[in-house]
């Protein structure tokens, strides 16, 4: 097959044509949401291999089940990321190691300037700082849950309060949380880097 | 748990914060509950945003051809689409893709209408980039259902379950600025979806609007606006 660009396509024609088993179309997925993909899986599972085959389990599965994918139900990045964050949670959840040292999430080794992209460094700044704007226990009970991999019930002990804290906890810092980084002013900031 | 406080585990699922059991038993409650699918497609979206919140350094390049590798090698299995088909449906899916999040139009409808144009591939070439743009502005169609896409590549007007149009008549599209209708191509409806790619550019305050006329389109409207989308 002769080389196509697909850079014009939305993500989900993307998808559309993985469907259809086009690798070309799940390299374009990969080169759009590996990096990201990438740097989740890292942050989760705290190993370079681990988080490599987080990500490469995850965009297998996007190849054998794009055709399931609905574009009226999800974005397809969400969908992407859905799947690289089970499989980096799963990962982690057999690997015992990790469980001494996440609590305090240790400030991540920075990326140096060349090295960044500007895009997801926009990206980046904007969801550190709502996540800045939440009340401090909805954005430990995400960090914790989203980063460290933790079960609610793990949660509620480490935390020492009842699960239906925990999980009204979460509910109310997800919605916030979408609330502020907003679907139109997302889609701004992609189309303008 | 109770069945009552199970809707309560949306979050938690969206974080992928539930034990094994817990998430078997959402995946379960969820099958039946449109009102958990719903929360939980927003939640999700909260969830991934935060996905965008860590450092991102590159992955190594052996990661992506790895990825490709295994992926080609899955290929191997599947019986490849005869080629004659193939082009026209990675162009319905396309598409169907880009516009269904508007219009749930069936794949299948839109390769039949493309494919009954083969002869008009460039047109729907065009179309493919109109309607994948994400970034183009979305009308829907006061009149019928349908939606106005116009943005930098171009404007398309894609309608549904629009009947054909009578005998020696067909529909025109029309973009109305400053109340000067000017033709904008013509096109004849059908079962199938109808993406009719504007032969003009739709200019931000204009109005652009669908009426029949006779054969081969004329120059200035006669009919009724059957349908009609005002662009911001």
């Amino acid at each position: 097959m002769a080389p196509r660009d697909l850079a014009h396509l939305s993500d989900e024609a993307v998808v559309a044509l993985v469907a259809r088993s086009d690798d070309t179309a799940l390299a374009e997925l990969y080169d759009r949401y590996g990096r990201v993909a990438y740097g989740l899986a890292r942050r989760i599972v705290r190993d370079e291999a681990l988080a490599q085959d987080a990500v490469q389990e995850a965009f297998l599965a996007v190849w054998r089940t794009a055709g399931r994918f609905v574009p009226e139900r999800a974005k397809a990045s969400t969908w992407i990321l859905t799947l690289v964050h089970r499989r980096a949670v799963d990962l982690v959840r057999r690997e015992e190691r990790r469980r001494a040292e996440s609590l305090e999430l240790a400030p991540e080794p920075t990326t140096s300037a060349a090295d960044d992209d500007a895009w997801l460094r926009l990206r980046r700044e904007r969801v550190q700082a709502a996540l800045r704007q939440l009340p401090d226990p909805q954005r430990e009970a995400l960090e914790l849950a989203y980063y460290g991999g933790f079960t609610q019930s793990e949660l509620a002990e480490r935390l020492g309060q009842p699960i239906g804290t925990i999980k009204s906890r979460m509910f109310g810092g997800l919605t916030r949380l979408r609330e502020l980084l907003g679907e139109e002013s997302w889609e701004a900031s992609r189309s303008t880097s | 748990m109770g069945s009552l406080s199970i809707h309560e585990l949306t979050a938690a699922y969206a974080l992928d914060a539930l034990d094994a059991e817990e998430a078997r038993e959402y995946e379960r409650h969820l099958a039946g509950c449109e009102r958990c699918r719903s929360e939980l497609a927003e939640l999700s979206e909260g969830a991934a945003a935060l996905a965008f919140g860590v450092e991102a350094p590159a992955p190594p390049d052996a990661l992506r051809e790895r990825i490709l590798d295994h992926a080609r090698s899955e290929r191997a299995n599947v019986v490849p689409l005869r080629p004659r088909w193939t082009r026209a449906a990675k162009v319905a899916t396309a598409i169907a893709a880009a516009a269904a999040v508007v219009l749930a139009i069936s794949t299948a409808s839109l390769l039949r209408s493309l494919d009954s144009e083969r002869s008009a591939r460039e047109r729907a070439d065009r179309a493919v980039a109109v309607l994948s743009d994400p970034d183009a502005q979305r009308v829907p169609l006061q009149g019928g259902h349908g939606v106005l896409v116009t943005g930098m590549r171009g404007s398309a007007l894609v309608i549904r379950d629009l009947d054909r149009a009578p005998a020696g008549m067909t529909y025109e599209a029309w973009v109305i600025e400053n109340g000067r209708p000017i033709p904008a191509g013509t096109f004849d409806g059908g079962p199938d979806t109808t993406v009719h790619r504007l032969d003009r550019p739709v200019p931000p305050g204009s109005q652009v609007a669908v009426t029949v006329e006779r054969d081969g389109g004329v120059d200035a409207p006669t009919g009724e606006i059957l349908m009609s989308a005002k662009v911001a």
